[in-house]
């Protein structure tokens, strides 16, 4: 892997070399400063910025350069404001250190803003004291590489975001890893968003944030610890395969908050240690496949106006809760999966149980009902009314079973 | 008292029901770690086991010993002894070997399997306490049934009553009251109705020193910030202290105006 990046790094040097020139950048350099660099550069040049400290903000980039770090440079904006700003097409930025940008409650100063451009390309690139970190506004066909974002926000008032999409189409965000921000990665009305192998660790609100953004896809992310686990909300056809969910474990945590999302799929993701694994509420056509629940308090919670999804095989291990429900109507449809707290049998021995398993206990009912009766987990009591609901549905709906349960681990 | 207690104690200790129950919890704890060999998630499973059997096996050994040693009892009565010591005596010997097994039964393999190297050990040590506490109010509350009543088969019945009201019945009610007026505020209720019975204390008090906490969401923070803190603990644990004292102090206030 890192033989690749060197090869597509000295490519991208040689090719630039043959379009443009390489303009030195060094504290002892003849020139001293980004800004004056850009300024005398032409299209296409280089810009190679060697080891030293710059203290430089508002840096414009309005045309085609490559911005080059060796040894990764450090550039101090010394809390004044937005540092780097491309407003140019086929920009690149490749290994910076930036730190202190600027905040400010009035305007979303960034590390490196995008402004309506298109084919860029920001890798290598160190965030550290940030507000908001790169920030692409109404920009295109871009791609945003293995950079590492650390941002120190204590009060989500007064914090950005690891990474920013509004109004971008065709953007890859890959290898990144962000942590200590508002939220990790936030997508807002942009389309066709490939995000992968991202890690977004111990954000103050959300791993990953999604409004209004369609036909993205998002595939081995590991999502940790975060304030309230990844928010996915008024989206359409959204992909989600491979991710990992993990310990967002508090009193308004989930692992994935699902909202008013349509036709998405969600396979072969983990759900691990999470208060909630999955929250759906007003969610459409949805398939649910391969993923495995683990150690959750409520393994799926949905919250109402869910109609014809599947969960197929599922394995659903520990949970407190493996579903719950706050309607008698199920439109959803459940089988094949491996259910840790299933107890029927299998005569025939086809790996599928001969009785039906219900998914939704009683007490998930009830807890739904009046909040505080959580207090009688585990107590003796419920584990008796559970059998019994067991036995005889009243209460919960009594077509939500899965009939053809399995009897082992789903791909074991 | 202390002689009275040490022959009970002895006498239980070679008895074969002491080595029966000595011997469940042993199985119970290597069979719980062999299947899942994670000891902070036996912990849980124990959890379970404990709350229900533990008073239950007190409360049933309680009454079953204090009509069983009646004779001998009577035959003491007649000698020159402060009577509070000879029940005080027994009701400790009864407690002690009871609670001596559980801790011995449970400690053995989950020592074997690396207890003191875990994390769990709090958690574990918190089970056992309670596990003893629950053994201690039992007997003594089956004590107190068994003095009060000379008819054996109602003794047993009041006996067995009081376990069910008290692990199965009190939570059926306690929920339907939360049902009923959910309307109302019942953070303050909740907490105070847990305060009462001390199965359902010792259930709260374990369940939020685990991990499962966060599961009690919004509703439960009330009862994360109570149990939570050491103030908390200490205040529960006061609670089944003095579940353990009043019904010791009826014990002795009764015997000894009692009329054999």
């Amino acid at each position: 892997m890192p033989k690749k990046v060197y090869l597509a790094i000295t490519a991208m040097i040689f090719g630039a070399s043959l379009y443009g020139e390489t303009i030195t950048i060094c504290p002892s350099c003849e020139i001293t400063s980004i800004k004056k660099g850009v300024e005398l550069a032409s299209e296409n040049d280089t810009l190679l910025i060697k080891k030293g400290t710059y203290k430089e903000f508002n840096i414009v980039i309005d045309k085609p350069l490559t911005l080059l770090g060796e040894d990764f440079p450090i550039i101090d904006g010394e809390d004044q404001g937005e540092i780097i700003t491309i407003i140019s097409d086929g920009v690149t930025v490749d290994g910076l250190f930036i730190i202190n940008v600027g905040t400010s409650y009035t305007s979303d100063y960034a590390a490196i803003r995008v402004v309506k451009s298109e084919n860029f390309l920001i890798q290598n690139v160190v965030l550290e004291k940030l507000f908001f970190g790169i920030y692409l506004e109404k920009s295109n066909n871009g791609k945003i590489y293995h950079n590492k974002i650390i941002g120190d926000a204590v009060d989500e008032y007064n914090s950005g975001n690891g990474i920013q999409l509004w109004y971008s189409k065709n953007i890859v965000v890959e290898n990144n890893i962000v942590q200590h921000v508002r939220d990790g990665i936030y997508l807002e009305f942009s389309d066709n968003i490939t995000i992968h192998n991202n890690t977004s660790s111990n954000n103050l609100r959300y791993g990953l944030h999604f409004m209004f953004s369609n036909d993205d896809i998002y595939t081995d992310n590991t999502f940790e610890n975060n304030g309230a686990g990844v928010a996915v909300m008024f989206s359409k056809k959204i992909k989600m395969q491979g991710n990992t969910f993990k310990k967002n474990w508090g009193t308004a945590s989930f692992g994935v908050l699902l909202k008013e999302i349509n036709d998405a799929e969600i396979s072969n993701n983990t759900f691990e240690e999470n208060t909630i694994g999955i929250n759906i509420e007003g969610s459409n056509r949805i398939v649910y496949k391969n993923n495995d629940f683990i150690n959750n308090g409520w393994a799926i919670k949905v919250r109402g106006a869910c109609y014809t999804n599947s969960f197929v095989n599922n394995n659903f291990l520990y949970n407190s809760f493996d579903i719950s429900y706050n309607s008698k109507l199920n439109d959803n449809v459940f089988e094949n999966n491996y259910w840790s707290s299933y107890t029927g049998y299998d005569l025939d021995k086809d790996g599928i149980g001969d009785v039906p398993y219900r998914p939704v206990k009683l007490f998930s009912y009830i807890v739904n009902r009046t909040p505080e009766t959580i207090v009688l987990l585990r107590s003796l009591f419920m584990d008796i009314i559970d059998f019994s609901e067991k036995v005889s549905p009243v209460f919960t709906p009594d077509n939500l079973v899965d009939a053809s349960p399995m009897m082992k681990k789903v791909g074991s | 008292m202390l002689k009275i207690l040490k022959y009970s104690f002895y006498d239980l200790i070679r008895s074969r029901w002491s080595y029966v129950y000595f011997l469940f919890y042993l199985a119970l704890g290597f069979v719980l770690l062999f299947l899942n060999n994670d000891l902070s998630k036996a912990v849980i499973t124990l959890m379970n086991v404990i709350i229900v059997l533990v008073p239950l096996i007190g409360t049933i050994f309680g009454v079953m010993y204090f009509y069983n040693s009646k004779e001998f009892t009577e035959l003491l009565l007649a000698q020159p002894l402060k009577r509070s010591s000879i029940f005080l005596g027994q009701y400790f010997g009864v407690a002690g070997s009871l609670t001596l097994s559980l801790v011995l039964g449970l400690g053995i393999p989950f020592v074997l399997y690396g207890l003191f190297r875990s994390e769990a050990i709090w958690d574990f040590t918190l089970l056992l306490v309670t596990g003893a506490f629950l053994t201690f109010i039992f007997t003594a509350l089956a004590f107190n049934i068994a003095l009060s009543n000379e008819n054996k088969i109602k003794g047993f019945g009041y006996a067995v009553l009081l376990w069910l009201f008290l692990a199965v019945i009190y939570d059926g009610l306690f929920l339907l009251s939360l049902i009923v007026f959910e309307e109302y505020p019942l953070d303050s209720f909740s907490l105070a109705a847990t305060m009462f019975n001390p199965i359902d204390l010792s259930r709260t008090l374990i369940l939020l020193k685990l991990d499962i906490s966060a599961l009690l969401g919004y509703t439960g923070a009330i009862f994360k910030q109570f149990f939570g803190t050491n103030l908390g603990l200490m205040v529960s644990v006061g609670v089944l202290l003095l579940w353990t004292l009043l019904p010791i102090w009826r014990l002795s206030f009764k015997s000894k105006r009692k009329d054999f």
